[in-house]
């Protein structure tokens, strides 16, 4: 799956248009906490999220995320556009909400790429 | 003369259209006519016949050419021309009788797009090129800017190439008993616009050093959290101080406050003190020293209410992973 078959999966705008769409998408991840994000997600995943601040790009960027699903139709401020086109992320947003993409995606054929909690 | 540098000269440039030049039109605005015009050119006479012009197209392979009387430009003849004289079976007649007279020249200083400009609104195929005094220097062609553009991005490639080895054999060439890269960010309190920039750059300089993704991964996260940590839970924000050696990489996070009462329940997964505004945010999740020892191979927190904080970290590079002396480079050799 690459960016391009998300975006047409979540019914998606990219907003960010000088993005590769044709970069591969290995799996999603899904929160709105940033550290929980950078405990659990591994490498090329989808990142899902209802945070639409700058910091999701760096955590993106951090996290080695291919692409940016932001949920429930949020649009991002000019600094989140910016940063994200600046580091090459694709960032998309999506009408539905988390759950619905969830499980939209993982429906397609998209794993999980969140690691599991070891106690 | 006109001092003023041809670059977007007399142009209002925004910001949204400096966003979408792109590298091959900042070329056409900065390489010469000079660099990139065809120096050898064939001429031909206004009164030599038109056979001549077959035979010159012919043999150099050309499919224009300017006309010159003594040192003076008087025409230029293309093959559309030849074409004219060879439908009528004139090859007898004189270039001057099918040559063009209306030319347009361009000057060996101006800029590639001056000529793109021509190439697009005029139907010219060649433009012949003059120099200060009015003298033929050259031919431009769509090739020669087609060429010379291709080669000014392959040189270009090819900098960025030797500035990639260099940083990753950084180490190599300097001897000492212990050679380090230190790299230093002042963070600043509450400062979420920049927040994440001085990790960005760091993840991004051991890139440049060769180092793996998974190293540069790890330590780009631990950084990071410990980047928010000083935006969020600080006095007056801190500095981050990175050493890059061969074996090792030692990361510092420093503030003068307010220090953290109790260091065994701040490493507790989920406790933070984060206030509702800063969760909002998307932190504050109790996550970040968490996250921090998973990724580093070392972490050490010290604190006291009278000094501020001081987080130390440190990964150890094994053989195939160490950073700026080439073993990045030599592996993809190797692959």
């Amino acid at each position: 799956m690459n960016v391009k078959d998300v975006i047409a999966i979540v019914n998606g705008k990219l907003l960010n248009p000088s993005a590769d769409l044709d970069r591969e998408i290995k799996g999603g991840c899904g929160a709105d906490l940033m550290s929980d994000v950078l405990a659990s997600i591994q490498p090329e995943a989808v990142l899902l999220t209802g945070l639409a601040n700058p910091q999701v790009v760096r955590t993106a960027q951090m996290a080695d995320v291919a692409a940016i699903v932001l949920v429930r139709g949020k649009q991002p401020p000019q600094e989140t556009r910016l940063l994200a086109e600046e580091e090459g992320i694709p960032l998309i947003t999506s009408p539905y909400g988390m759950f619905e993409l969830c499980g939209r995606l993982f429906q397609a054929g998209l794993k999980s790429l969140e690691s599991p909690v070891n106690e | 003369m006109d001092q003023e540098p041809s670059r977007f000269k007399g142009k209002i440039i925004t910001d949204q259209m400096a966003e979408d030049i792109t590298r091959v039109e900042e070329l056409a605005y900065d390489l010469r006519i000079s660099e990139v015009m065809t120096r050898d050119v064939a001429t031909l006479s206004p009164d030599q016949p038109m056979r001549d012009v077959l035979e010159v197209f012919r043999t150099v392979r050309i499919s224009g050419a300017p006309v010159t009387r003594g040192n003076e430009l008087v025409g230029i003849v293309s093959i559309e021309d030849l074409i004219q004289c060879l439908s009528k079976a004139d090859l007898d007649a004189p270039v001057k009788n099918y040559m063009t007279t209306q030319m347009i020249t361009i000057r060996d200083t101006d800029t590639v797009v001056e000529a793109l400009k021509i190439f697009v609104n005029l139907r010219f195929g060649r433009l012949p090129v003059m120099d200060e005094n009015g003298q033929l220097v050259g031919i431009l062609t769509k090739g020669d800017v087609t060429r010379g553009i291709l080669k000014a991005l392959q040189k270009d490639y090819q900098e960025e190439e030797v500035r990639r080895y260099r940083a990753r054999h950084l180490f190599e060439d300097i001897e000492s008993d212990r050679t380090s890269l230190i790299l230093r960010y002042n963070i600043r309190h509450l400062d979420f616009t920049h927040g994440g920039a001085a990790s960005s750059q760091i993840k991004r300089a051991l890139i440049r050093l060769g180092a793996s993704p998974k190293v540069a991964r790890r330590v780009g996260i631990a950084v990071y959290e410990a980047e928010m940590n000083l935006i969020i839970h600080t006095n007056h924000g801190g500095i981050i101080r990175v050493e890059i050696e061969p074996h090792q990489i030692s990361i510092d996070a420093y503030d003068d406050g307010p220090g953290i009462k109790d260091i065994e329940l701040a490493m507790k997964p989920g406790y933070s003190t984060a206030t509702e505004a800063i969760r909002e945010l998307g932190f504050g999740a109790g996550m970040g020293l968490v996250n921090i020892a998973r990724c580093m191979d070392f972490m050490k927190l010290e604190s006291s209410e009278e000094t501020g904080t001081h987080l130390k970290m440190k990964v150890f590079l094994k053989e195939e992973d160490k950073v700026g002396e080439g073993y990045a480079a030599t592996k993809e050799a190797a692959a």
